[in-house]
């Protein structure tokens, strides 16, 4: 599989997450600059990391949603190429509207940086293959951030079409209905805020993020 | 052409800021502050030329977030 991780000025986990995606599918994906205007050919895979994009400026991931590279992420999207969005990148994915909603600062204010159990509520997506539908897995949050919101027909909506890919298992920033990750209505953009590329070994304390870049590979293809 | 651009977080749209900030005038002993919404305000300068429809794209694609805030311009 090849991947191509997006980086813009402020971003700070492109390369935790170009680590995670070579450990996973053996090849180190493409680091694509935020001023780019076109991707490299044949991805298979787009991921726009965490991190603090244009310095927060306006909104969070206001500026980054309008860049070049994201005009050439959103055709890539709409022809159906998986998009994995993470922490910065679900407020960029939310801004360019490939995703509903919109992720505001955290109900207490404060910046929430710790483990966080989350529910996996849809087994059977692009990304979500390796876990079981129910379970609890364990992934790192760090965000200011990460309230979701969005009007209660469009939650009724993602509910009803299996579009809320993770929960939190507890409330730790104020989301609507605890949403964690929420998929677009075709299933190949996911947007979340828990850091699942932060858990891949071992030496993290667990390997439950490794997992959606598993099942990500066996769903994309090598 | 001098604009300012208000933007505001629509109503029913949770303010925890807003909320804060409430809290604290409370706090301060102002009686009677039953809410607080914070917004932003956006100064610009165009050309005069600039029609209303090129302004309300600029408010649209990226000064207001329209899944939760509302927009006003007023011009100087």
């Amino acid at each position: 599989m090849k991947a191509a991780v997006i980086v813009f000025p402020g971003s700070n986990c492109d390369r935790d997450m170009a680590v995670a995606l070579e450990s996973v599918t053996g090849r180190a994906p493409a680091m694509v600059w935020h001023g780019d205007s076109a991707l490299p050919d044949d991805i298979g895979l787009i991921a726009i990391p965490g991190g603090f994009s244009y310095g927060d400026y306006l909104r969070c991931g206001a500026i980054a949603a309008r860049s070049p590279i994201v005009r050439a992420v959103v055709e890539a999207a709409e022809r159906g190429v998986p998009v994995l969005g993470v922490c910065n990148g679900f407020q960029v994915l939310t801004e360019t509207g490939l995703l509903p909603g919109a992720l505001m600062r955290n109900e207490r204010l404060d910046f929430v940086c710790r483990d966080a159990p989350l529910k996996v509520e849809n087994a059977q997506t692009t990304f979500t293959s390796r876990y079981e539908a129910g379970e609890t897995i364990m992934v790192p949050v760090a965000h200011h951030d990460g309230n979701y919101v969005a009007d209660e027909t469009t939650l009724d909506r993602l509910e009803g079409e299996g579009r809320i890919a993770f929960r939190y298992a507890n409330d730790i920033n104020g989301s609507a209905r605890g949403i964690a990750g929420v998929l677009n209505a075709a299933g190949n953009v996911l947007g979340m805020m828990p850091h699942p590329e932060r858990r891949i070994e071992a030496a993290h304390g667990g390997t439950d993020g490794r997992r959606l870049f598993e099942g990500l590979l066996e769903t994309v293809g090598a | 052409m001098k604009l300012r651009v208000v933007v505001n977080l629509k109503p029913g749209v949770l303010d925890p800021q807003g909320r804060a900030v409430q809290k604290a005038l409370t706090g301060l002993g102002f009686a009677g502050v039953s809410d607080v919404r914070i917004g932003k305000v956006v100064e610009l300068d165009v050309a005069d030329d600039t029609d209303d429809a090129a302004i309300d794209e600029m408010c649209r694609k990226l000064l207001a977030n329209t899944v939760i805030e509302n927009y006003r311009v007023e011009r100087a």
